[in-house]
């Protein structure tokens, strides 16, 4: 049942650290590397976005792909000389270190920790501090993002108490305040208040104000990045609170962004597809199917069109995964909700190829039938978490499947209550004209059964 | 000092209701807001108010601390929760509490009952009701709610209710039943009629779903000839 939720980073443990560290040495900064750090500060001094873009974006991956394979980048201690020992831009750096090292390696406890820090520090600046710089909104975007996913794996890392050493317990303890779910929530609401953005986007409307407009850019000599941090902080609290199963609340931070149009988080595919996967999954947890499927099939048809600009991206991967997943929830919605007309043609033939079989086989409402729905929510679903500090207590045991496994039955539990309303459907397809008493016998149910099972039909289908 | 006017004790009671919502708008990551939102429940509960976001904000917490969590408010918020039916809260509930504490017969037993209204087994809501009476008589207003609920159901299906329907979904019959009828009628445009056989008919007033002619738009529901279709059907 849990193969597919099984969580994907390798567990590392004290003897990889050593393993990290084979042929590594962090104080060795190689010339592209002083070449690279020594133009990205200085266009980042100079505010020109479009060359810190391509620095970003490309030339981090291609120096990262030659150089990087499987270490670390050199340490922000050994490059700050190059880089005037600047302060902000070493948290900068630093952030994109960490990001490295999770993105090719597997980190130690202690790295976590320190990501952390390095966040706390980085936000702090940001949230404090007049900052003078215009960031590119992917990689504004990648903050976001990256803070979150690195609070999920330290969450299911944590989770795992059974096998982990005397030292990594002595550091848990030691520092149980590194990615406590209250300072995630935290930074991100602060982001969101201190940023105005609520107000920018609903002035914004009205005219008042612009921002959409510029892509969130400012050309009045400012900076972007706290209102930009502040706007996808948005997304990021919309993420949390699925991971917490909280969907109510999660739809409701995402609110003041219009998904009805193109906006900001539209402006980079990443931001793009985790908005929609997550107001999608939302939706469907909160039964609103026909919500669901619609921006389901928004958002497919985009990536379809599009994805072939993106091959040589760094977030191709990421964005093929979402891809597969979101068509996963789509056969699932369908199956419960049928609603052929919401669901546009490229897209249906992608779904028929991905999920014809399987969606046959779930609206006979059999065993087999709860078992695919359950395999293809355990593909499709976020990476549910405990947000609580663990116990120290004997006997360890492992607690990371705890809250998946509630998301999951609860949403079993749905699948059959909606199996009297596929009955009812079917029927009502076949006959004109039928008395009660011979539906209900054709059904196998009681009369007053048969009767409160149209309510929730109409119900279902009519609001 | 002297004793509060009552007045002022509901003045007083709306300054705390309305600090704990703005505490859950403008700061609801913060764990010292634990027991305002406790009080808060036990508030709901004993001035028959309601606030969805304020529980969950106190199940999130709940979450985030289990060791302070209290089984006693949590079994209070869903069923203030199940008051609030038809809209999802019950669910959106249960997504936030733990499965060892679902787990618990309490816990069980509401899981039920919000089984049975979901489907509308009324019969068998108000027999397990009555079985559990310790859990929803610490509620004051409960029964109302559902009642008010199961109309809700028959307002949206039918065009004219038999009597023994009526009595079965709200739990009224008899000389009970006979007053809250023509309460209604007097109050809330209910017309009482004499119908064939089994007696009375109580016809609810006209609205887009039990008269599906008033519906004004149904851009991607069911065809409107389906749902003609079955009103027939329900009598």
């Amino acid at each position: 049942m849990a193969t597919n939720y099984d969580y994907e980073e390798a567990p590392a443990n004290y003897d990889e650290t050593h393993r990290q560290d084979l042929g590594y040495d962090p104080n060795f900064v190689p010339d592209s590397v002083k070449s690279f750090v020594g133009h990205l500060y200085r266009h980042i001094r100079e505010k020109n976005v479009y060359e810190i873009h391509q620095m970003y974006e490309i030339s981090f991956q291609t120096l990262s792909d030659r150089l990087f394979k499987d270490t670390p980048w050199p340490s922000v201690d050994a490059v700050a000389h190059y880089v005037d020992n600047d302060q902000v831009f070493c948290l900068l750096y630093r952030e994109m270190w960490f990001r490295h090292l999770y993105a090719r390696l597997s980190p130690t406890l202690k790295q976590r920790i320190d990501s952390w820090d390095n966040y706390c520090s980085l936000f702090q600046v940001v949230l404090h501090r007049v900052v003078n710089m215009q960031l590119p909104n992917q990689w504004l975007w990648d903050m976001v993002d990256e803070f979150v996913y690195q609070f999920q794996s330290f969450c299911q890392y944590r989770a795992k108490m059974k096998n982990k050493s005397e030292q990594e317990i002595a550091l848990l303890r030691q520092y149980d305040q590194a990615w406590n779910v209250y300072g995630v929530l935290n930074y991100l609401q602060a982001f969101v208040e201190k940023s105005n953005i609520m107000q920018i986007l609903e002035q914004e409307k009205e005219g008042l104000e612009q921002f959409t407009a510029t892509d969130g850019y400012d050309y009045s000599g400012g900076s972007n990045v706290l209102k930009v941090l502040g706007y996808f902080s948005m997304v990021g609290l919309l993420r949390v609170h699925c991971l917490l199963g909280d969907y109510q609340t999660g739809l409701k931070c995402l609110l003041p962004i219009d998904i009805s149009q193109q906006g900001v988080y539209t402006s980079v595919i990443g931001s793009h597809i985790t908005t929609i996967y997550h107001y999608g999954f939302a939706n469907l947890m909160l039964r609103r199917y026909v919500e669901a499927i619609r921006e389901f099939n928004k958002i497919l048809l985009y990536i379809y069109k599009t994805k072939q600009f993106h091959q040589k991206s760094p977030q191709y991967e990421q964005i093929l995964k979402k891809n597969e997943q979101m068509y996963a929830l789509l056969a699932i919605c369908l199956s419960l909700c049928p609603q052929v007309k919401l669901v546009e043609e490229t897209v249906n033939s992608q779904l028929r190829e991905k999920y014809g079989e399987k969606m046959a086989r779930m609206q006979r409402y059999d065993d087999e039938a709860f078992a695919i729905y359950d395999e293809l929510f355990s593909y499709a679903c976020p990476k549910f978490i405990t947000p609580s500090a663990p116990s120290f207590e004997e006997p360890l045991v492992n607690y990371n499947q705890d809250a998946y496994r509630l998301q999951l039955k609860l949403f079993l539990y749905e699948v059959k209550q909606q199996q009297l309303l596929s009955g009812v459907r079917t029927f009502l397809k076949v006959y004109s004209t039928i008395s009660l008493g011979k539906l209900a016998n054709y059904m196998e149910v009681d009369e007053p059964t048969l009767r409160w099972t149209f309510f929730f039909f109409l119900m279902f289908l009519c609001i | 000092m002297g004793r509060e006017t009552p007045k002022q004790q509901q003045q007083q009671q709306q300054q705390v209701s309305y600090t704990v919502e703005q505490l859950v708008a403008v700061n609801p990551y913060n764990p010292d807001i634990l027991p305002d939102l406790e009080n808060y429940v036990n508030e709901q509960v004993s001035s028959q108010t309601y606030s969805l976001d304020a529980n969950l904000c106190l199940l999130r917490l709940y979450q985030f601390e289990p060791e302070r969590m209290s089984t006693q408010i949590v079994a209070r918020i869903l069923v203030k929760a199940l008051m609030a039916m038809p809209a999802p809260d019950f669910s959106l509930c249960l997504f936030l509490i733990p499965e060892r504490v679902q787990m618990e017969e309490q816990f069980k037993t509401l899981i039920v009952l919000s089984h049975y209204l979901e489907t509308g087994r009324f019969r068998q809501f108000w027999d397990e009701a009555a079985k559990s009476r310790h859990i929803v008589e610490a509620v004051p207003g409960f029964e109302q709610a559902i009642q008010t609920y199961a109309i809700h159901v028959l307002s949206l299906t039918y065009q004219k209710i038999p009597r023994p329907v009526l009595a079965e979904a709200i739990n009224i019959e008899g000389l009970s039943l006979d007053k809250f009828l023509e309460h209604q009628a007097a109050n809330s445009g209910w017309i009482l009629e004499k119908g064939h056989g089994r007696g009375q008919l109580i016809i609810l007033p006209r609205n887009e779903f039990n008269h599906p002619e008033l519906k004004k738009s149904a851009a991607d529901s069911v065809p409107l000839e389906h749902i003609t279709r079955i009103f027939p059907i329900l009598g």
